[in-house]
């Protein structure tokens, strides 16, 4: 409890620091010189190791459902002895609640997404890694080297792992063509049969909706959102509430509704597509004209990671090409390593370019990825909603 | 073993007297006995019982969500004047309600057909098979409520067969009322059997010989000698379900969230731990009054 | 003494609860031999696959191995933290007697969500790291009671003048425990530790605030829950908890069911006369 009383203290001292980051990294920038202003994260003192020593038997991680799958995990138990334990998390929220979860010390590794980086990295709960230990680091795509989310000051808190778009799946019999907006899981055509994730981000989703289709509101970015550009987001989301047949908290949740015939539309993973048409349920999946919200999801090590050989076992076989382009073609989405490409087509022909492997940096650039919405709008006017406003209006919808 | 075995292996005497009379009445002995659990009772459960209560006064570092000892009444606040938490609070103690009435009408005949009709065979195989059911996983039974329920479940395949219309259950606040009823049940119907299986036949004759009918004596005699049981039955289904989070989770729709649910959102995903404190207490308050008017109704000697 | 068609009434009901009772456990049974990793109704076809996979898999048998672990330490300190407790209510009066009795029963009465929480909180507050421990803890705070209640129902159908009597006849007070008491309450413990190690055996709510990064078999179960992929063989492995299980079961329902309780009062008023 001291100990976290004490991060605390600096993480508090950090917020103001933080918003300068976050303003670097919103011009694009993937690294920054260390201005005199930003304050260090607490853990930024603390020297990775510069070799791997034998593994401790046993990892723990907290992972997004499809991020440990036997696959890919057996292998590595049985190279490496390294014997996995995995809890899947269903949001950013849970994963740094996890993480900090009694002081912390219980996980190794967390499989962090963008909103969730910043808050571990600043509230002290992972830790520099050494990326030199990684081999494959070197063949990553350029923007995934040293990104905003989870590299500070030149000193990386994690190694970038994969990244994709949030999708609109729809049932096939319903929809012979792909519905080309998100205005579908708006309509109360579909009264009942629409499901959406049960998380607060979600109110994003529809920000980047109105974005498109409102522009006198004048979103530019669905997570920075002034108080009337938020209000207008969760009314619509409160329109919509009568239509959600249910709120989805497992990926597990929409498999099942979309077999059953419970719901005809939603808002999903591609994971749940790929398990869907697997099983021949006559589904589909799109990315709208208005485009999507995505994840850059990055393994980090935890301040207290009990099992640290075994953690950095891992970031070498996750990086490596093929396990690359396994998790890729197994969950639907994009490898950080540009040598996976090839892999993903040995495993499955033409499945580099269905899940955009090869994509210009152009299309990346097109998915609004996850981050924490914070009260600072990044133009120096701090009148946008931070999360902890998101969370309520999520109850009030959801509720 | 027997009493005469003992009373030939040491005569009595005045020390064995007064050893007998502080057994009956020593405090050290009521201490050494009561002591270990309840210590353990104090200083873990109470003391964390009070922990949580303290934490409910306190607020979160919005964007580390690290605990902050300021202290303030703002959870409570929250509590009261947003409409949303009070119509969480309601729904989950409606259906408690809803779920404990359910579950008495469901096990008062079956309690009384296992206490009083059937044979001790019968008897002991129905035991057995109410409590069989606590052994398979909670979570598994949950989870094929959701295939009986859902839009292409067995419920519906079943009323197609007999070209009954089709049911939409599924994903509602019916679908947790009736896999409350079922998870909880068997918490009912033992105390309530336990309760009838006490009483005396004799009673039963006694009314039976001054004319009283079936339904005269189980109004007045059967009826309030199982009251207690079933109160003591009612206390499990009422708070189980007072304080589930999974069932809303996984056979909710939307709309189905449970005081549990806000709970487990603020302390499991949003690191809330003061807001789902202060919500906590709700729960802590509700089942304090229910305790207090159980033991009038003598529950706690049927539990 | 009252009408047949009474009766038949009676039977038909309890025929009625016995059928909701065991449809939704049929169908988990059902759901072991699905060939499909969805689940839909009707299932699309037969297989036998899922019981070799799961006996091959390492974390159910992790799992499994940790929820015995833990159910049987939760049961073992409720066993006696209980019964000392029960004796102690039963045999003496002292003040605070009441309130102490009233509030033994908390952890059993309030909702396993604040139990978890507080719990949660404490361990974090004193630093102390979840392991194996804490979810013993954890299960034995609520097992207490279970065992607690049980015993003390027994202490007080049995007629207390029979330990009077023992020690009237001279036996001390640990004499007339041992030999008199004992064998009165041994049935009651007995089935206080079955209901108790099956409470800790399927608890998941005050589980998932008190277990670390190891899964105990319904954190497991919820985990597969979750990816959707495993779950025939969530199937299999409840299948198998209700085969092991069935024989305890019926062992306890004979010691606190059908017949111990109305045999221990039988001989108790036997003893009085």
């Amino acid at each position: 409890m001291g100990d976290r009383l004490k991060r605390m203290a600096g993480a508090r001292q950090t917020v103001m620091g933080l918003s300068l980051v976050l303003l670097l990294a919103a011009c694009g920038g993937t690294s920054s010189n260390p201005g005199p202003a930003a304050s260090q994260p607490p853990t930024a003192g603390m020297k990775p190791p510069t070799s791997i020593g034998t593994g401790e038997g046993q990892l723990n991680l907290i992972a997004w459902e499809g991020y440990a799958e036997k696959d890919w995990v057996q292998p590595f138990q049985q190279q490496t002895g390294c014997q996995v334990n995995a809890k899947y998390a269903g949001s950013s929220d849970e994963m740094v609640t996890l993480m900090a979860n009694g002081g912390g010390g219980q996980y190794d590794m967390v499989s962090a997404s963008g909103d969730a980086d910043l808050r571990l990295i600043y509230g002290g709960d992972v830790k520099p890694v050494n990326v030199n230990l990684v081999p494959d680091y070197t063949n990553f795509q350029a923007q995934f080297k040293s990104p905003s989310f989870n590299t500070i000051n030149g000193i990386h808190y994690g190694v970038s792992l994969q990244w994709g778009p949030n999708v609109l799946l729809y049932n096939k019999t319903q929809f012979p063509s792909a519905p080309s907006s998100w205005s579908t899981i708006y309509d109360s055509k579909y009264k009942g049969q629409v499901t959406i994730p049960n998380n607060p981000i979600q109110i994003a989703d529809a920000a980047l909706y109105l974005m498109k289709t409102k522009s006198n509101l004048g979103i530019t970015d669905p997570y920075e959102l002034t108080q009337s550009q938020f209000d207008a987001a969760v009314n619509l989301l409160k329109q919509q509430r009568p239509l959600i047949k249910k709120y989805w908290d497992l990926a597990s949740q929409e498999i099942s509704l979309f077999t059953n015939h419970d719901v005809v539309i939603g808002a999903a993973w591609p994971y749940q597509t790929n398990t869907l048409q697997a099983a021949s349920v006559p589904v589909a999946d799109t990315i709208p004209a208005e485009g999507a919200t995505g994840w850059a999801d990055t393994w980090m090590l935890g301040t207290k990671a009990p099992h640290p050989n075994c953690a950095y076992q891992w970031y070498k076989w996750i990086s490596t090409p093929h396990v690359q382009a396994q998790q890729a073609i197994f969950f639907g989405e994009t490898p950080v390593n540009s040598k996976a490409c090839d892999e993903m087509e040995k495993l499955q022909a033409g499945s580099c370019a269905q899940y955009h492997a090869n994509a210009p940096a152009s299309y990346f650039n097109t998915i609004k990825f996850w981050k924490t919405p914070l009260a600072d709008c990044g133009n120096g006017k701090s009148e946008c909603m931070p999360y902890s406003k998101w969370q309520t209006a999520w109850t009030s919808i959801t509720g | 073993m027997t009493v005469g075995a003992l009373a030939r292996e040491r005569p009595a005497g005045r020390v064995t007297r007064v050893q007998a009379l502080l057994w009956r009445r020593s405090w050290m002995r009521a201490a050494l006995l009561l002591g270990p659990g309840l210590t353990w009772f104090v200083v873990i459960y109470l003391a964390s019982l009070v922990l949580l209560l303290i934490t409910a006064f306190w607020q979160i570092n919005p964007f580390t969500t690290a605990i902050e000892r300021v202290w303030n009444i703002d959870n409570f606040r929250t509590l009261v004047t947003d409409g949303t938490y009070r119509l969480i609070i309601l729904r989950t103690i409606a259906l408690a309600a809803a779920v404990t009435i359910t579950d008495a009408v469901l096990a008062f005949p079956f309690a009384y057909y296992m206490a009083r009709v059937a044979s001790r065979r019968v008897q002991t195989a129905l035991f057995a098979a109410v409590l069989l059911p606590l052994w398979a996983s909670y979570l598994a039974r949950v989870y094929a409520w959701i295939l009986i329920l859902n839009h292409d479940g067995v419920l519906n395949w079943s009323l197609l067969l007999l070209h009954l219309p089709p049911a939409s259950l599924g994903y509602t606040n019916w679908a947790m009322w009736i896999v409350f009823s079922y998870i909880w049940l068997p918490f009912m119907i033992i105390p309530t059997y336990a309760a009838l299986e006490r009483i005396p036949q004799s009673y039963l004759e006694a009314a039976a010989d001054l004319g009283a009918r079936q339904g005269q004596t189980t109004w007045d005699i059967i009826l309030p000698l199982a009251l207690p049981g079933i109160v003591a039955g009612s206390i499990f289904t009422f708070s189980l379900t007072l304080g589930d989070y999974v069932t809303p989770l996984l056979v909710g729709g939307a709309g189905s969230s449970f005081i549990g649910n806000v709970v487990y959102g603020n302390v499991g995903i949003a690191h809330n731990i003061p807001f789902a404190a202060a919500l906590a207490v709700v729960p802590v308050a509700v089942m304090a009054l229910y305790l207090l008017g159980a033991r009038r109704l003598g529950a706690f000697e049927a539990m | 003494m009252e009408g047949a068609w009474l009766r038949f009434a009676l039977r038909v009901w309890a025929a009625g609860i016995l059928l909701f009772l065991f449809i939704p456990i049929g169908l988990v049974i059902v759901y072991a031999f699905n060939v499909s990793t969805i689940q839909s109704w009707p299932i699309p076809g037969v297989t036998l696959k899922w019981f070799g996979q799961t006996w091959q898999d390492p974390e159910v048998r992790r799992a499994l191995l940790l929820s015995v672990e833990a159910g049987l330490m939760a049961t073992a300190v409720a066993l006696v933290l209980g019964s000392m407790a029960a004796f102690a209510i039963h045999r003496f009066q002292f003040f605070g007697r009441e309130v102490i009795s009233f509030a033994l029963v908390l952890p059993l009465a309030l909702p396993g969500i604040i139990t978890g929480m507080s719990l949660n909180s404490f361990f974090a507050f004193n630093q102390i790291t979840f392991s194996l421990w804490t979810i013993v803890i954890g299960h034995a705070t609520f097992c207490i009671v279970i065992v607690y209640n049980n015993v003390l129902a027994r202490l007080r159908r049995t007629s207390s003048s029979l330990m009077e009597a023992a020690m009237d006849l001279g036996a001390s007070g640990w004499r007339s425990f041992v030999d008199v008491t004992f064998p009165l309450i041994s049935t009651a413990l007995v089935a206080g530790a079955l209901l108790a190690f099956a409470l800790s055996f399927d608890e998941v709510i005050v589980t998932t605030f008190t277990a670390g990064a190891q899964n105990t078999l319904p954190l497991w179960i919820f985990g597969a829950i979750r990816l959707g992929q495993r779950l025939p063989e969530v199937n299999v492995v409840v299948f198998f908890v209700i085969l092991i299980t069935i024989v305890p079961v019926v062992i306890a329902s004979r010691l606190s069911g059908g017949g111990a309780a109305g045999r221990v009062e039988a001989v108790a008023a036997a003893e009085e006369v």
